[in-house]
């Protein structure tokens, strides 16, 4: 077998040395005959008679050599090719149309691969789970996913039975001194045994041993094989080597590989750090930690949960509970394990929207494909002479079929190559306009998976689109028929219908989309009209900055310094107010406690909530817009005397005391920690801070500056974002000003962040304008298409019918009657196409319901409206063809036939 | 006359006449048998090229390139090792099926002296 494979590439050569032996062979008898008395000529003949018929020898030895059916493919395709450039304009369409659908699909292909089909970048990755926990008990948002804890961490570790190994993981900003300017650094911070687990080898040194992860011990760090390369040159003698992070230095003792990438932060770590957690400190409390865990050969996830549930009750006694927190109080929370695996996680709802943008660009190439059978029926129309010649001299309809069906598949083939190259240039367009937390982005690319697809889908679409004209042209009876008459009859009535059924089923799939982009505009507008709850987001300018305790230990400096940078920004010209907090809203950020409230009892049936927390200076809510209901805000009396007040969002008001009015004077406080009574001076506005189709989050404003939070005698919050109204928001040369504010105070302060509100909101509305776009791409195209469609449809009936229609005209009917005629025809097609194209939408548009907000799946409004725009449109594709058939010459029409 | 005969049966004569005479070339192959079957057999000689092809496949005979008695550039082929067993065993196949058709063909049929 391995032979006549190996023989297909040798067989020019094998040919000549064929034609050497049987002319050998040939001479020998002529030879002989001669001999005999023969004349050379007669000599000859004789020797070709005792030979046998030459052609039929070379034949049987050709097949015995090769594989007669590649051989037969080979030929195939050449002559397909040939006759394709006979038509090169119908060809070249065709390719285009089909490089266009096929490049989309695999550009929108690479894209899922990347993100939801390819494994993690690490081994056996399908091992690897991350062990959340939910607490159900405890309302927070709209999933009951608290992550891990560290009492948790450290039960599950010491005790399991399921876990090779598990660890924490978490991300946060460093900044490096000591190396020319302070750098900014993005710092991975895991316990030791997270990397080991994801069992990928160091490229140089070691990774972090137990003891390093111990606090007090010598503060250690890995590099990044990018800032590695960026920031040492790739120097192999940096191991020992010092880093200054924050104001502690560092020993290097380690370099990860350049392949390793972390998944689910958005963005690449430059530096990793050991957690050093003190497991003496560590009390009941303190959720959404991100963990990870691999299983253990053979252990399923449900064997893993098992084990986790076993040991949750032995955490919450494994640990003392923490000041103000009572037993009650935790097991109400129902902590369960919520055990998953890692990619899901990371991954997370990202689905949704990828799926149903594939469905989207899959109906385009059909519609696509469509409009090429449209083209390719033509063509063969136009070759019912050589197909008759050919049925004539005994090709079989197989052969035939075959023979069509490999022009359509080489065709397909053609398409997709060029398909691959505009897919590049459609992928960078996708992933510039796509949302910017599209999770593994940066694992998106066309590899080997991608273009195994497009060849796959090539040829897929190109035995589909050429099956028509097989259907049409080359069933078994027709070409029998054909055998038998000589003539290929169809009638045109028979290929008009052929052709009219395929633009039937354009309309309705384009009708489909325009539905699904209709119902994405009503999203997208009804999302844009939500009021966030704060003025102006365009006017303000946020910038965050961290006062860490290396450069200013004392809180109550650091709580001047933060005045001091606030005063100056206030300074700049053009700003109306300053104000900061720890977290803006819709800024991602999220400070959650249990909240309990003075005169309340809790238990079981009535478990305390747990409530975002926010951080506030005096005049947030005036810089950001957001209306004073009742009361006060805080003043800088309240921080500096440490005040215990807070102001809480309006919603929170009426769910416990029934009004903003009566909340003031009220008091409550935190839960897991030692904090005291706080009382309620102010309500404000409520404000959308998950986002604009996210209900209403209820919060607690508490003062940067306070005592006992977080079991801190005097807790500052140090991290903080600054919000400046301005007009000149956004404007380069505020933002510079604002830099230089803020750096005279302290030049050494990285800051971060400089976004405006309004790029926070519109970062919500990031996934629906992106789905919005894609899907009226899409619907433009298919509209395109079956416009076209429908054109060439009813061009093409009234070139059939011209004899008919001159036979009319001539008989006295009137041009509007001929016109009507036509119209007719197109207003038949396009409506059995709207018909099928609701049922359709109706039936697909359910899958998008998790991108839609405030209008249905099967809102009338937009059904009704896309379905107007295309029947207009439709009529406009008639019409044009129709009036041609009004200027129908009726002596041409008659004459000619 | 037969002017094709079975597959099998041809492959045969070709290999045993590469064990009787030696490396032979295509037409002293077809010259040899024709001159064996004493005119019983009328081939046409080209269907000895795909046979051949076939047992050099089987890797009953192998072929190279060599110059003829006429001096002319000729493909000579010979007996394997592998096929040379081959001959013996088929040669004994086919004695048996003759004896076996024999004792059959000579059996009086029913009703016949």
């Amino acid at each position: 077998m391995l032979s006549r494979l190996w023989n297909l590439f040798r067989r020019k050569r094998l040919d000549t040395e064929l034609d050497i032996e049987l002319g050998h062979h040939l001479e020998l008898l002529e030879a002989e005959h001669r001999e005999h008395g023969l004349s050379p000529h007669e000599a000859r003949l004789a020797a070709r008679r005792d030979f046998g018929a030459l052609a039929q020898v070379q034949e049987a030895y050709r097949d015995q050599r090769g594989i007669p059916m590649l051989e037969t493919l080979w030929r195939d395709i050449r002559f397909g090719v040939r006759s394709m450039w006979r038509t090169p304009v119908v060809t070249l369409t065709v390719i285009a149309t089909m490089a266009v659908g096929i490049g989309a699909n695999t550009a929108v292909f690479s894209v899922i691969d990347g993100v939801l089909l390819k494994p993690l970048p690490y081994p056996e990755s399908d091992r690897l789970i991350t062990v959340a926990h939910a607490a159900p008990g405890i309302v927070l948002s709209d999933s009951a996913d608290v992550g891990s804890s560290l009492f948790l961490y450290f039960t599950e570790r010491e005790q399991n039975r399921t876990l090779e190994g598990v660890g924490l993981v978490g991300m946060a900003t460093a900044t490096v001194t000591g190396q020319g300017e302070p750098e900014q650094v993005r710092r991975l911070y895991v316990t030791d045994d997270v990397l080991p687990l994801l069992r990928i080898e160091p490229q140089l040194g070691r990774y972090f041993s137990p003891t390093d992860d111990a606090p007090g011990s010598p503060n250690t760090a890995v590099l990044t094989y990018g800032y590695w390369q960026r920031h040492f040159g790739g120097d192999p003698a940096v191991i020992g080597r010092n880093l200054t992070m924050d104001g502690e230095s560092a020993e290097i003792i380690g370099v990860m590989p350049q392949e390793f990438s972390v998944v689910g932060f958005g963005a690449q770590p430059d530096v990793i750090s050991p957690s050093r957690f003190n497991r003496t400190q560590v009390t009941v409390g303190g959720y959404f930690r991100r963990s990870v865990a691999r299983l253990k050969p053979g252990v399923t996830l449900e064997q893993a949960s098992a084990d986790i549930r076993r040991l949750i009750p032995v955490a919450i006694d494994g640990f003392p509970l923490g000041p103000g927190t009572t037993r009650q109080q935790v097991e109400s929370a129902r902590l369960t394990p919520a055990l998953r695996p890692l990619k899901q996680d990371v991954v997370g709802n990202a689905g949704s929207v990828l799926w149903v943008l594939m469905g989207t660009i899959a109906m385009v190439l059909l519609i696509a494909c469509a409009n090429v059978a449209n083209l390719i029926l033509v063509r063969t129309e136009g070759r019912r002479q050589e197909l008759s010649i050919r049925a004539a001299l005994g090709a079989g309809w197989g052969r035939i079929a075959r023979e069509l069906l490999t022009e359509s598949a080489v065709l397909g083939l053609a398409g997709g190559i060029l398909g691959v190259g505009f897919a590049y240039v459609a992928l960078r367009v996708l992933l510039a306009m796509a949302p910017a937390n599209l999770p593994r982005a940066e694992e998106i690319g066309i590899d080997s998976t991608v273009l195994l697809f497009t060849l796959g889908l090539s040829i897929f679409s190109g035995l589909l689109f050429g099956a028509i004209p097989v259907i049409r042209y080359a069933r078994p009876k027709l070409i029998a028929a054909l055998h038998a008459s000589g003539r290929l009859s169809s009638t045109s009535r028979e290929r008009l219908r052929a052709r009219s059924v395929l633009v039937v089923v354009q309309v309705a799939m384009a009708l489909m989309l325009l539905i699904s982009a209709g119902l994405m505009i009503r999203t997208f507008r009804e999302m844009s009209n939500v009021n966030p709850g704060f003025a102006r987001p365009g006017e303000v300018q946020t910038v965050a900055l961290s006062i860490t305790e290396a450069s200013v230990r004392d809180p109550e400096a650091a709580l001047q310094r933060q005045k001091e940078i606030l005063d100056r920004l206030a300074a700049v010209p053009g700003v109306r107010s300053v104000a900061y907090t720890n977290a803006v809203p819709m800024g991602g950020g999220f400070t959650a406690d249990l909240l309990v409230i003075e005169g309340r009892a809790f238990d079981e049936r009535n478990p305390p909530k747990g409530r975002q927390f926010r951080f506030i200076s005096p005049g947030l809510f005036g810089t950001l817009g957001i209306p004073m209901v009742a009361g006060r805000d805080l003043d800088w009396t309240d921080l500096y005397e440490r005040r215990p007040v807070v102001l809480i969002s309006q919603n929170l008001a009426r769910q416990e005391w029934g009004s903003a009015d009566a909340a003031l004077g009220k008091r409550l406080r935190g839960a897991s920690t030692a904090d005291q009574w706080r009382e309620i001076v102010g309500v404000v506005g409520d404000v959308r801070d998950w986002g604009l189709s996210r209900p209403l989050t209820e919060i607690v404003y508490v003062p940067v500056m306070a005592e006992g939070i977080f079991n801190t005698p005097t807790f500052l919050m140090r991290y903080v974002t600054y919000v400046v109204r301005s007009t000149r928001a956004a404007s380069p040369s505020f933002i510079d000003e604002i830099r230089q504010s803020i750096w005279a105070v302290d030049p050494n302060l990285p800051l971060i962040n400089l976004r405006t509100m309004g790029d926070f909101v519109d970062d919500s509305l990031a996934t629906t304008s992106f789905a919005l776009v894609m899907l009226g791409i899409a619907g433009a195209m298919a509209l395109l298409l079956g416009l076209l469609g429908i054109y060439g449809v009813v061009s093409y009936a009234v070139a059939q019918r011209t004899r008919e229609v001159g036979v009319r005209i001539a008989m006295g009917a009137q041009i509007g009657e001929v016109r009507r005629l036509f119209l007719r025809q197109g207003l038949v097609l396009t409506g059995v196409g709207v018909v099928l194209g609701l049922a359709g939408a109706a039936a697909v548009t359910r899958s998008m319901t998790a991108l839609l907000f405030g209008v249905s799946p099967l809102d009338p409004i937009t059904y009704a409206a896309v379905s107007l725009v295309l029947v207009v449109a439709a009529l406009l594709a008639t019409y044009l063809p129709s009036r041609r058939a009004t200027r129908i010459d009726p002596i041409e029409a008659l004459r000619s036939e | 006359m037969p002017k094709e005969v079975l597959q099998g049966t041809l492959d045969l004569m070709v290999l045993r006449t590469l064990e009787t005479m030696g490396p032979q070339h295509g037409f002293g192959l077809a010259k040899r048998i024709l001159q064996v079957s004493e005119g019983i057999l009328d081939l046409n000689q080209g269907t000895l090229y795909p046979a051949l092809l076939r047992l050099e496949q089987r890797g009953w005979i192998k072929s190279r390139w060599g110059v003829s008695d006429n001096n002319r550039k000729a493909k000579f082929y010979e007996l394997t090792a592998r096929g040379r067993r081959q001959v013996a065993r088929e040669t004994e196949s086919w004695e048996q099926t003759v004896l076996l058709m024999e004792r059959f063909l000579r059996e009086p049929a029913i009703g016949q002296k």
